[in-house]
């Protein structure tokens, strides 16, 4: 693993931490409450996620001592997003500099770094899970925005809101989507395959579980046959998916 | 090991997120910054700054003026086609309700413009006509300068923006200032009965 494969993700991290702090993008993020909340924050987010590969294997190995299936960084990032989906809180960073301050610093700190150090140790049904409540969210958060007679953001007006509502249930809508997509048509690591392996470092392939094996092994998978070894009937079991090779070796 | 360590430091991730979510919405009460307002001049009244309003009849005068008796005080501008109306018909209707204290001095209803530059004692003396107000007891008023508008918007915590085609968009409440011209509590519009009960409920016998 060298320097530059990891410095560019970070790289990219700080240029759109600058851009986002420059007051020429900032004001206009901040001037509506979908260009927030559907802009400024997930840019946010993003820096925390990339700005995770600056971290040193051995950083990487205690946090992840602490960090088991990533249950811990996912509690932290819920607890940072649900604060930051306040609306005070919206209303409370574009008019107070401490708070935004503190936006610029905790949405990439607690909600971006922690879920990229979390998301590849979680198993199926936890990433499942979260996709799903975020799918719900979107829902949820539409709906109430685009009914709703009250303006929630002292700061922003009900036109804003509603709009803004709209677009996630777009938002929600999409990643439904997607996500039925992967569930038909995708490939899914199993919590084993998310353990850790030695000297494998958090955002690289876990070793893939959709096995490539010679069409005559292949075959045998539904019957499981005592002509394979022992060791070739192991690997078939933890296979997801056997990918029979054109012809046998 | 792993699995001992991460249940410890979830365990104490949760309860610091529950604290300080907690913390952050004043005990799960105040998720916006409307009710978070409510809820902190309920626990500690707000001291109101000494601003000079020149009232509908020409007159200047400061909140601090007033002291001694309850103000009811909203914020309006007199061009407003929405709330404001709703504002403008829950003082009248409190105007009525009031009637015998209001006589008696011991309560005083103060429309203040955040549109000064418009809402000259004209225009304010014709808003005020335009909901019936019937004496002197209810007085539209505006802040003289840019500045006094500021320190008492934020005072009172009254967020004005823009609606983009001329007029504004606000936060519409009925604030309620005690005798010792503190801003002491705070009511949506549209629920005259609850403003009146609660400040017959305040007025000593």
């Amino acid at each position: 693993m060298t320097g530059g494969r990891r410095s560019f993700p970070v790289l990219l991290a700080a240029l759109l931490m600058l851009v986002s702090m420059a007051p020429a993008v900032r004001r206009p993020l901040e001037a509506s409450m979908t260009a927030q909340m559907l802009g400024q924050l997930p840019v946010l987010v993003a820096v925390g996620w990339l700005a995770a590969r600056s971290l040193s294997a051995r950083v990487l190995a205690r946090v992840e001592r602490w960090n088991r299936s990533g249950i811990s960084g996912l509690i932290l990032a819920t607890a940072g997003a649900a604060f930051w989906m306040l609306p005070r809180s919206l209303d409370a960073s574009t008019s107070q500099p401490l708070v935004a301050a503190g936006k610029y610093l905790s949405v990439p700190l607690l909600i971006g770094l922690p879920i990229a150090l979390s998301w590849r140790r979680m198993g199926f049904v936890i990433r499942g899970l979260i996709l799903a409540e975020l799918v719900a969210t979107c829902f949820r958060l539409g709906w109430l925005y685009r009914i709703s007679p009250i303006r929630l953001c002292s700061n922003y007006g009900l036109d804003d809101q509603q709009r803004l509502g709209g677009y996630l249930l777009a938002v929600g809508g999409g990643l439904l989507v997607w996500l039925g997509w992967k569930l038909l048509w995708g490939r899914f690591e199993t919590p084993s395959a998310a353990r850790p392996q030695e000297g494998r470092r958090y955002w690289e392939p876990v070793q893939t579980l959709h096995c490539r094996m010679p069409a005559s092994v292949a075959s045998l998978r539904s019957a499981p046959s005592r002509s394979l070894e022992r060791k070739e009937r192991a690997t078939m079991a933890r296979c997801i998916e056997v990918i029979p090779t054109a012809r046998s070796a | 090991m792993t699995g001992l360590r991460t249940a410890l430091a979830s365990a104490a991730l949760l309860l610091g997120s529950a604290a300080g979510l907690a913390a952050a919405t004043d005990g799960f009460a105040a998720f916006t910054t409307e009710t978070a307002r409510r809820v902190a001049v309920r626990r500690h009244p707000v001291e109101l700054p000494p601003v000079t309003l020149e009232s509908d009849a020409g007159t200047r005068f400061t909140l601090g003026d007033l002291r001694g008796r309850w103000l009811l005080v909203d914020f309006i501008y007199t061009r407003c086609p929405t709330v404001c109306s709703a504002l403008g018909g829950d003082f009248a209707q409190l105007e009525r309700e009031l009637a015998g204290p209001i006589a008696q001095g011991r309560i005083r209803l103060v429309s203040i413009s955040f549109d000064p530059a418009h809402d000259t004692p004209a225009q304010l003396s014709a808003y005020l006509g335009r909901f019936g107000a019937r004496n002197a007891a209810w007085q539209a008023a505006r802040p003289l300068t840019v500045e006094g508008l500021r320190r008492l918007t934020a005072a009172f915590g009254v967020t004005v923006i823009p609606d983009g085609v001329g007029g504004y968009t606000h936060n519409a409440a009925i604030h309620l200032v005690d005798p010792d011209g503190r801003l002491a509590d705070i009511f949506d519009p549209g629920d005259p009965e609850r403003v009146s009960e609660t400040v017959l409920g305040n007025l000593d016998p």
